[in-house]
């Protein structure tokens, strides 16, 4: 791996081709659909689906009631099989009431309630994937996210249950502070990038390790404990500085969610309609070209990391006084690493990453249900996110799976001597 | 001879002594670290206090008794010592020398040991252990080192390690535990790491992904199906599927009884050895043979090694493979090198940790080795400072391997360069 | 050997590379592929290499049709390949670069590598052909035109029956093309075919025994080496093309540009610019004569601020540029074409329209207050179009889709769309088309007659006579001299190789080289 500053050409979103028209040998519908299917979207839902499948395999081959029924696999083939479905389909349909649609329940609310949770869990995931993506489009890896959530959430928190302060200017600032943590823990990696050439990939999660023991430290401080308890937990968030419910008590879904509708409108001003988007693309793209063109690389680099920095600082903020309410060490959970993968599979665009980002909430949110409903282990859930992102990053893979046709590429790169 | 040469007048000459400008670095940071030391363990320690350095083990040939020291002034020796070698270095900065590597090395041990006189006054610690242990830490990062420089050689960049070395833990416990045998274990660790392996070549080499999405999205994978099996079939079984042996001491007669460096070197287990094969085996076949002059050329100028008919995706396909082998088989460290059975995670980021040693290493085996030693020890000193209780909190200690590997990749390495394709599919039209 | 090509035809998606192309190498013989830049020649050879697969044709040898599915192929059937852009890798010495892909090992099994025989073949090679190479110097290390001499060897290293030379002038002196051609025809005596790509005139009419023109993807005919440059040059191009310029000479006003002393060292302490000083002034041209590698990159790149210069200075109108950022130089008034337009110049997948503002996207024209002003970028990209005549699908299209020749105007129409105080352009029609290089000489004369200060570095000395008003010659970083721009072509290959221009006066006179002077 190159540690120099310029020379690292990243494009995380493998190029799409575009579908050309067909000859008009065949019917008409039938070419649609066939276009539909492998073009962008298709794939997408289908390595959706693959995932699943796998998923599902694993589900049935550990499950016990599958595992016993196979020792007279031979005597009586059905009961595996019939084992096995059910053993996916409980642990789907319990993964669907989990994150969708309640159809057992008996109030219209508790029907949606999983929907609006999904929605709840997706809040943090998005803000923290859009600081991820923006990252990526300037062609920096920040793997970091995790600890700059930690940081986030740490600053945001203590600002929440130390001061006290009239009840909007409270949040505010306690969510400012979230973005200030997140931004500098980012900003160091970028500044040690920009003077040093030191990658950054190894240096933010080097960091997302530094800034776990940090709060396992600050834990134990008198500041940080709340009183009479033996645990360490923080002091309780004050209500002046928690982000207010959306919905009322039956539902988790609070302003955050506001939060990150607001930052992906932010996101995609910035990085299209904005010079420092521009730049940042620029860098992301050709950094050489941009140097040439006096766009100055380690600036640009320290303001990334800062953005994107700032973004998963804001998610910690959101976070802590969206849903937690206090601080404990494993505040950040795994947001980091969904964060990355939330960014990847919504392609590095705001739209994307925010359907993404529900798809992911969705699939945590049913993954806990899942679990207590029919004891699959949630890890179950990795596994299957990150199917889905290497299947949507290798379309070519997908097609060749489902036996789709490649559509028509664009023109390949002029090759003229 | 060219017509030029004995035709045409001569050109001018080119200027002959090159100028260069003079570098700080070094001594600005000697400087400042050994101030540091020298304020902070020397003047401000405890007086009145030794510390005790425990040298030899029972079975040494001489035996060399404990050796004790008084703690500050040690320290406040060790501090000048190190204000002079900073000062040297000055010296050769002034006149536009280079410094040695010694020096850098030098220093660090100085300053390391200055820190011990500190930390550990009034106590005693057993410096054998404390190299022995490194040692033993160093394993998997030197095994992912090598299997990450497998990979990068031939332009593949691997951050997919930490997978590889987690899904080569699950396998050698699993296999050992059901087979009873740590042997069966060592086989089936580099065939986990060939899972993650596979699917890394099939989604760089041949379907061109950016590579370091596919490492970190691996590293998710891997986490997420051992931890799921963990869950689902480990732990409700596990006596039969998560017990097994662990790997036995092998005391190597006779070479294991040198003072300090014997018991370090001689006394472990297979795997330590089979890292001093591989060392070697590596070094020789990437630098000496045919095999390795066509891997670096793919991994430097992959459309010039096309053009001489060596076949890029091929070579790529298979150090990749070769690479996650060598890198599962570090991941027998965690489970039958040491506690037996696996848990959830249990990497912990070492595969992030040899990433870097692979690049302080310089993407060479014995480079990858040193700097993997570096960070086991920094990593058993923790251990060894924790238990004994020394003035600064558990937590920052645990910090310790991480930062030392953040300096040592942005302060120490300086602008490396790795081989100039990695990161790069090949495209063929 | 003879070697045949039959009805070859290669596209990339609708761009047809070769159409049907028809080409009959007889043994022994020096064949030239004639045709500009774009027209296909090097595709061909590609496919011919094997590093291409047709979509149609055979190719035979000896009359029996071969397939080669790559390189290992053509290697094996005798066939080498030097290319234009270097196969070497940098980090390997001589010897391991001529033996990559056929080493020699050890007895043994193992596969350990024998570098002594490759050593030996080396020094062998390089010793019949009369010149020196290390087998153990690093090939990055080298200079370029001696690099050029690894590839001839590693070509040859392989005993090659037919040899493909593709541009291989590019990097040489006039008296160094003589050698090279010199070892053409030594190679031709041993019984070796040759097949020599090039763009030049010159070069092809004094050592071709036969020449094939190619122009967009199809032969037009062949031509012996008898007929006139600008036969040749209208079969190239398809219409009559006139070869000079035909530009009024130069009034030039105040000097406003100070370059003095400027020293920029290498990474070894090495002066890559030693010492270089010269002026320029309002309305002339000063163009910078060297074959690649002689420091005129690191010039530039002084000049622009990419790289800090030892010592030295350059004085803009009285103001300091060294020192100062490339942002601040750009907005001290400097117009920059760099040399490598697809790495410095453009960001492939930028559209054209925000290509056109890569450096001036800051400004009060394009933003307001941080937010992009999108419709006056659209607006801008259309009249730059148009300007420039760039034939591109639409002011959106991804830039890197260009041809070479819009490329390089979409850099030109943004350097010089604002008014400059100084513009300096390198290499500003490597691999560009003939009507674009006419378009293209014609804007910068026409830049130099609006009054600015125009640096021109081009390795092509046709184009620096063509352009300059006066011509400065770099040989390993210093400036050998600078001369009127009627100094005869072989006087400036020689001071291109370092010799003063006194000496070089007397000694063209004496010894005229074939590739030099009508």
């Amino acid at each position: 791996m190159s540690d120099e500053i310029v020379g690292e050409k990243a494009s995380p979103t493998s190029g799409m081709p575009e579908p050309e028209k067909a000859k008009a040998a065949e019917d008409r519908g039938e070419r649609a659909l066939r276009e539909i299917v492998s073009g962008d979207i298709g794939v997408s839902v289908l390595a959706f689906v693959l995932a699943l499948l796998i998923g599902g395999l694993l589900i049935a081959f550990t499950n016990p009631d599958v595992t016993a029924a196979a020792h007279y696999f031979f005597a009586k083939p059905m009961d595996t099989l019939t084992a096995a479905w059910n053993a996916v389909w409980d642990a789907y349909a319990a993964m669907f009431r989990g994150a969708v649609y309640n159809g057992q329940a008996d109030t219209f609310q508790k029907a949606i309630r999983p929907l609006t949770e999904t929605m709840t869990v997706a809040t943090p995931l998005i803000i923290a994937a859009l600081g991820v993506a923006v990252g990526f489009r300037a062609g920096l890896f920040n793997i970091g996210a995790q600890g700059q959530i930690i940081l986030g959430a740490t600053v945001g928190g203590y600002i929440g249950f130390t001061y006290s302060l009239p009840a909007g200017v409270h949040l505010l600032l306690a969510l400012l502070g979230g973005v200030l943590g997140g931004a500098i823990w980012a900003g160091i990696a970028g500044v040690l990038k920009a003077r040093t050439g030191a990658h950054e990939v190894i240096v933010t999660i080097m960091l997302n390790y530094v800034a776990l023991y940090l709060l396992a430290y600050l834990l134990t401080t008198d500041k940080f404990t709340r009183a009479g308890s033996n645990q360490p937990t923080s002091p309780g968030v004050k209500e002046t500085a928690q982000l207010p419910l959306l919905l009322g008590d039956w539902s988790r879904l609070h302003a955050g969610f506001i939060v990150a509708i607001l930052a992906s409108i932010f996101v995609w001003w910035l990085m299209t309609r904005s010079v420092l988007g521009f730049r940042f693309r620029a860098v992301g793209s050709n950094p050489h070209a941009s140097r040439t063109a006096g766009i100055g690389i380690p600036t640009t680099i320290v303001l990334v990391m800062l953005v994107s920095g700032a973004l998963a600082g804001l998610a910690g903020g959101v976070h802590i006084l969206g849903t937690e309410h206090q601080l404990t060490g494993g505040i950040a959970g795994s947001l980091g690493f969904d964060a990355i993968t939330v960014a990847l599979l919504g392609r590095s665009r705001p739209l994307g990453i925010f359907f993404a980002g529900l798809l992911y909430g969705g699939l945590n949110v049913g993954g806990r249900v899942m679990e207590a409903a029919t004891g699959t282990p949630i890890d179950i859930v990795l596994v299957i996110q990150a199917l889905v992102v290497l299947f949507i990053a290798a379309p070519p893979l997908v097609r060749a799976i489902f036996r789709l046709p490649t559509p028509r590429t664009a023109v390949a790169k002029g090759a003229a001597a | 001879m060219t017509a030029l040469d004995t035709q045409a007048p001569a050109a001018t000459p080119a200027r002959t002594e090159p100028l260069t400008r003079r570098s700080w670095k070094a001594p600005i940071a000697f400087g400042v670290l050994g101030l540091a030391a020298l304020v902070l363990f020397g003047l401000l320690g405890k007086s009145g206090e030794d510390t005790t350095f425990v040298i030899s083990t029972d079975n040494d040939w001489v035996q060399i008794g404990p050796v004790s020291v008084p703690s500050k002034a040690t320290a406040i020796l060790l501090g000048v010592l190190m204000l002079l070698l900073a000062a040297y270095a000055a010296w050769r900065a002034w006149n536009r020398q280079p410094l040695g590597r010694w020096v850098g090395a030098l220093f660090g041990v100085l300053w390391v040991l200055s820190f011990l006189a500190w930390a550990v006054a009034g106590k005693s610690m057993s410096l054998v252990g404390l190299l022995q242990g490194s040692l033993i830490l160093a394993v998997p990062l030197a095994f992912g080192a090598m299997g990450g420089l497998l990979n990068e050689r031939a332009g593949v960049v691997n951050i997919a390690i930490e997978g590889q070395l987690l899904t080569g833990a699950f396998g050698a416990a699993v296999v050992a535990s059901v087979t009873h045998s740590v042997y069966a274990g060592l086989i089936a660790a580099p065939v986990a790491g060939l899972v993650i392996g596979s699917l890394l070549a099939l989604f760089t080499v041949k379907y061109r992904v950016n590579q370091i999405i596919v490492g970190v999205v691996l590293n998710v994978f891997a986490v997420g199906l051992t931890s799921f099996l963990f869950s689902s079939v480990l732990k409700p079984n596990a006596a039969t599927l998560n017990s097994p042996p662990r790997m036995p001491v092998i005391d190597i007669p006779v070479l294991s009884g040198i003072p300090i460096i014997g018991p370090v070197l001689f006394r472990q287990t297979l795997l330590v050895y089979l890292l001093y094969v591989a060392v070697v085996v590596i070094t020789i076949a990437l630098f000496r043979t045919r095999w390795g002059l066509r891997v670096r050329a793919v991994g430097e100028h992959p459309l010039a090694a096309d053009t001489v008919g060596i076949d890029v995706q091929a070579t790529r396909w298979r150090n990749v493979l070769l690479g996650s082998m060598v890198a599962g088989l570090g991941g027998a460290f965690f489970t039958i090198g040491s506690v037996g059975a696996f848990s959830q995670e249990m990497t912990a980021g070492k595969g992030y940790i040899a990433l870097a040693a692979m690049i302080l290493g310089r993407w060479t085996p014995v480079g990858a080795l040193a700097a993997a030693l570096l960070f086991g020890f920094s990593d058993k000193l923790q251990q060894v400072l924790g238990v004994l209780q020394t003035p600064v909190p558990n937590q920052f200690m645990l910090m310790l391997p991480y930062l030392v590997t953040i300096v040592a990749v942005a302060g120490l390495v300086g602008r490396v360069r790795g081989p100039a394709a990695a990161g790069e599919p090949y495209v063929k039209e | 050997m003879k070697l045949e090509l039959r009805g070859i035809t290669k596209s990339f998606g609708p761009l047809v590379a070769n159409d049907h192309i028809d080409l009959v190498i007889e043994p022994g013989e020096i064949h030239a592929l004639l045709g500009e830049n774009g027209a296909g020649k090097s595709t061909l050879m590609n496919v011919l290499f094997g590093l291409y697969d047709a979509d149609s044709g055979e190719i035979l040898l000896d009359d029996e049709p071969r397939t080669f599915t790559g390189p290992r192929d053509a290697l094996a059937a005798g066939i080498g390949m030097v290319h234009q852009h270097f196969m070497l890798v940098p980090v390997f010495t001589v010897a391991e670069n001529v033996m990559l892909g056929h080493e020699s090992t050890k007895p043994g099994g193992v596969g350990m590598l024998d570098l002594d025989v490759a050593r030996q073949r080396v020094r062998e090679l390089a010793d019949r052909f009369g010149f020196e190479l290390d087998p153990d110097a690093v090939v990055e290390d080298l200079p370029v035109g001696v690099q050029q001499r690894v590839e001839i060897v590693k070509a040859l290293a392989r005993d090659a029956k037919v040899l493909i030379l593709d541009e291989p002038t590019a990097v040489l002196t006039p008296q160094e093309t003589d050698e090279l051609i010199g070892i053409m025809r030594q190679l031709k005596e041993s019984g070796t075919s040759i097949v020599f790509i090039t763009h030049k005139l010159r070069e092809v009419r004094a050592v071709a025994d036969r020449i094939t023109v190619i122009r967009r993807g199809a032969v037009v005919g062949s031509a012996s080496p008898e007929a006139s440059e600008t036969d040749l040059a209208s079969m190239m191009v398809g219409r009559a093309v006139s070869l000079s310029l035909g530009k009024t000479p130069a009034v030039p006003g105040e000097t406003t540009v100070q370059v003095k002393d400027l020293t920029v060292l290498d990474a070894n302490g090495t002066a890559v610019v030693d010492g270089v000083s010269f002026e320029l002034a309002k309305g002339e041209i000063l163009t910078l004569a060297g074959v690649q590698g002689n420091g005129q990159t690191e010039l530039c790149e002084a000049l622009l601020g990419l790289e800090r210069p030892a010592a030295g200075s350059v004085l803009l109108e009285g103001r300091e540029l060294v020192g100062l950022s490339p942002r601040q130089v750009l907005d001290a008034g400097v117009g920059f074409v760099p040399e490598d337009r697809s790495v410095d110049g453009l960001v492939g997948d930028f559209s054209v329209a925000e290509n056109l503002v890569l450096d001036l996207v800051a400004t009060k024209q394009f933003s307001r207050g941080g937010a992009l002003d999108l419709a006056a970028i659209r607006k801008n990209a259309d009249h730059r179009i148009e300007e420039y005549d760039i034939r591109t699908q639409s002011a959106t299209q991804a830039a890197g889709r260009l041809s070479g020749g819009n490329q390089q105007k979409v850099v030109l129409a943004r350097e010089l769309s604002r008014p400059l105080k100084l513009f300096i352009a390198s290499q500003p029609t490597r691999g560009v088309d003939v009507g674009s290089i006419e378009f293209l000489h014609r804007r910068i004369v026409a830049e130099r007659d609006g009054g600015t200060p125009v640096l021109i570095v081009s390795t092509e000395l046709d184009e620096v006579v063509e352009l300059a008003d006066r011509i400065a010659v770099m040989y390993r970083g210093r400036l050998v001299g600078i001369v009127p721009s009627d100094t005869p072509r072989d006087v400036l290959g020689l001071m291109m190789a370092g010799v003063p221009h006194d000496e070089a006066i007397a000694h063209a006179a004496a010894h005229p080289t074939e590739a030099g002077n009508e």
